[in-house]
């Protein structure tokens, strides 16, 4: 039996027809597309082609305002430094306590520089407080960047909403879009959405290839500067043949973008229902109501991630964890704290996202391997006490130290 | 992934001495909920020969966390309370084929939870010195709470000395940043300003000053101490071809002459750093090791 992946927010596979538009970049098509020889010619009219595929996906209303870049976080990077260069009067930024560690470590960093990083915080399902958003909005605000959805819990933030109060406001407004372009609509002319960061290997293009969006009309500094390519806005000769895979897997993802909110979410559905109905102590994380089709996030209550997942690996079926061990880090997933899921719960909780790849069979495959997993580590666990958790489990075990 | 040995993968899929022991007469908890780790260790101790009869554990926490308590359990068994204690994490480690850095921790808990049920069944009250912190040294496994406590204690004020005094740094060097960051922190907490040195602490700085803390041993004892640790080390040079000589000792500069196949090449440093080490941790102060060679007067400094 192959093995099952379901951890399509960690990376997805490339498509079998994005990897055939790729190849011929590889081998005959090599020139320079910045070269006015054939060999660079046809190069380049492949990255102008894949340049309308990308923007036509974003429903961006120039094919311009696509910068390709290495990945999601140099476009994060860019979109955020570049605000600070382009309004160096100002020294605040918005952003949320559950971003992805390409804006947070980012934001961090730049509070040693001087900058003021304004973090929304989360409710226990991890919604964004608007109020607070607006009281915080202010001449002083460089850029406020926050997430479209969630990597973990795949909560949907009110992103075009909060474009349209920080536009009148005057501040510009970046999202990372990463988890959410290709699995929601996105319609970028429509909105007040000045920068929008997105990349390849989260929609079946390969690693190593992003984009920035960037509305035409708004203020831009340049991460690398160099050569003329991207219309000098991010220099270094193109990586054509993921470019020319990014706008492949972007035309698919228009094409299948009712199976991923219908057929995708079925299977994410009935995996969940299937889950929390055969294990007890077990409950799904973050927004059910508007997340992410694709993603389903479990909290198993008192055994540990990390080991969750080793044992699922050895029966075939690969998923993630916002565990402390998972990421060598002493704390669990920054996420699952900010929405105050105590300590037993936030260790133990499992994502599984799902692609158009998956099946339904191997949803049931996965609903009947898991109880068994849970089991067998709850019998190891000392919070655990027979068929249910010890009475009073923070009493029952309370280590030296903890 | 982690990349675990085949001895921790066995000890994970099918754990020895689960749960609680029957019988038990000392139980030792300890952990840390917030890194995700935590062990309950039950012991069956024979009050006439204080021999562990039986051993179990109980244990939240990942893949390495649930073998550690697993190989604990089966080094203990059949051994007295005495040696048990003797017991240390690196034992424990080793049983399993080592584990990776960021996991060493793992076996730490292990130790101590051992250490608390031996107070228990003692009738001791067992308190747990060490505190952990993130980890920033990823080739020698040292964590911020480590570096924090040796920068304050010794009034360190460059990468240089963290690396000579914790070894935090001294191999792939990618965690000077977060050294920096530190050594920025705590010099604050005492109104110093950290300065970084140029390029980097791979460029030879001038000799560190020796620590005020540390109290000189008297010349005889101390003399005598690094011969003692220099004499340890040639059998190991000597058997590569190498050799290594005292020739002076000026304050807390040590000259040495460190010959044969291991010198002039990347190997000269490391060994020179590692007995440099030794050093510091047998005299319990601050010296610098410093190559000369014989009949020339031109020293060659290295650099942490």
């Amino acid at each position: 039996m192959n093995d099952i992946y379901l951890d399509n927010n960690a990376t997805t596979m490339v498509s079998p027809e994005v990897l055939e538009a790729m190849l011929p970049f590889f081998s005959e098509q090599f020139g320079n597309p910045s070269s006015l020889h054939s060999f660079g010619n046809k190069v380049g009219f492949a990255l102008k082609k894949a340049r309308q595929q990308v923007q036509a996906l974003l429903g961006a209303e120039h094919d311009s305002e696509i910068i390709f870049t290495s990945c999601g976080t140099e476009s994060d990077s860019t979109a955020i430094l570049s605000a600070l260069k382009a309004q160096p009067e100002r020294k605040e930024i918005i952003t949320t306590v559950v971003e992805h560690p390409a804006v947070l470590t980012l934001c961090e960093y730049l509070e040693t520089e001087g900058y003021t990083v304004h973090k929304l915080e989360v409710d226990s399902k991890g919604r964004l407080d608007l109020d607070q958003y607006a009281s915080l909005l202010s001449d002083q605000v460089a850029v406020v960047s926050v997430m479209w959805a969630n990597n973990e819990s795949g909560t949907i933030f009110p992103v075009e909403q909060m474009a349209d109060m920080a536009d009148a406001a005057g501040v510009m407004f970046h999202t990372d879009a990463v988890q959410a372009v290709g699995k929601l609509p996105v319609n970028l002319k429509e909105s007040n959405i000045h920068m929008l960061s997105l990349s390849g290997h989260k929609l079946h293009a390969p690693k190593g290839i992003g984009v920035l969006y960037l509305k035409r009309g708004t203020r831009f500094r340049p991460l690398l500067r160099g050569g003329h390519q991207e219309r000098g806005r991010r220099a270094g000769t193109e990586n054509a043949a993921a470019i020319v895979g990014l706008g492949k897997a972007c035309e698919l993802a228009m094409q299948h973008m009712e199976y991923e909110n219908t057929a995708v979410k079925a299977m994410r559905d009935r995996l969940e229902q299937g889950i929390l109905a055969a294990v007890p102590y077990s409950f799904p994380t973050g927004d059910t109501d508007n997340r992410l089709p694709n993603t389903a996030s479990i909290a198993f209550e008192y055994i540990e991630g990390e080991a969750i997942l080793l044992l699922m690996n050895k029966v075939g079926i690969a998923a993630s964890s916002g565990s402390a061990c998972t990421s060598g880090s002493l704390e669990p997933s920054h996420v699952m704290r900010a929405m105050g899921i105590p300590y037993t719960a936030a260790h133990g909780t499992v994502r599984f996202s799902f692609s158009r790849y998956n099946t339904m069979e191997e949803v049931e495959r996965v609903i009947a391997e898991v109880p068994e997993i849970v089991a067998k580590l709850r019998k190891l666990s000392p919070y655990w006490d027979g068929n249910g958790p010890a009475e009073n489990p923070e009493q029952a075990f309370a280590p030296v130290y903890a | 992934m982690w990349d675990y040995s085949e001895k921790v993968k066995e000890h994970f899929y099918n754990p020895k001495n689960a749960g609680a022991a029957e019988n038990a007469n000392a139980t030792g908890e300890v952990g840390s909920l917030s890194c995700g780790d935590a062990l309950r260790l039950t012991l069956k101790v024979d009050p006439d020969t204080e021999i562990i009869l039986d051993a179990g554990f109980q244990t939240f926490g990942c893949g390495s966390a649930i073998a550690s308590s697993s190989a604990l359990t089966e080094i203990i068994k059949g051994m007295t309370l005495d040696q048990a204690l003797q017991v240390s994490n690196q034992d424990i480690a080793d049983f399993l084929d080592g584990l990776p850095p960021e996991k060493m921790h793992c076996s730490v808990m292990g130790r101590e939870a051992l250490q608390a049920a031996v107070a228990d069944y003692r009738g001791e009250v067992w308190s747990d010195d060490h505190e952990e912190g993130a980890l920033v040294c990823k080739c020698f496994a040292i964590d911020e709470v480590m570096i924090e406590d040796t920068i304050r204690a010794n009034s360190l004020t460059t990468v240089e000395e963290v690396t000579n005094y914790t070894k935090a740094g001294g191999g792939c060097s990618a965690c000077h940043e977060g050294i920096e960051n530190i050594l920025s922190r705590v010099m604050a907490e005492s109104g110093k300003e950290f300065v970084a040195g140029g390029v980097g602490s791979a460029v030879p700085a001038k000799a560190p000053e020796a620590p005020v803390e540390a109290a000189p041993k008297t010349d005889i004892k101390r003399i005598s101490t690094i011969m003692r640790v220099l004499e340890a080390v040639r059998p190991r040079l000597q058997a590569d071809g190498g050799d290594c000589e005292l020739m002076d000792i000026d304050g807390n500069t040590i000259y040495v002459n460190l010959t044969g196949a291991c010198m002039g090449c990347q190997m000269a440093s490391m060994t020179l750093g590692g007995i440099q080490q030794q050093l510091i941790e047998e005299l319990g102060e601050f010296v610098r090791l410093v190559q000369v060679e014989k009949k020339a007067d031109q020293l060659v400094g290295i650099g942490g």
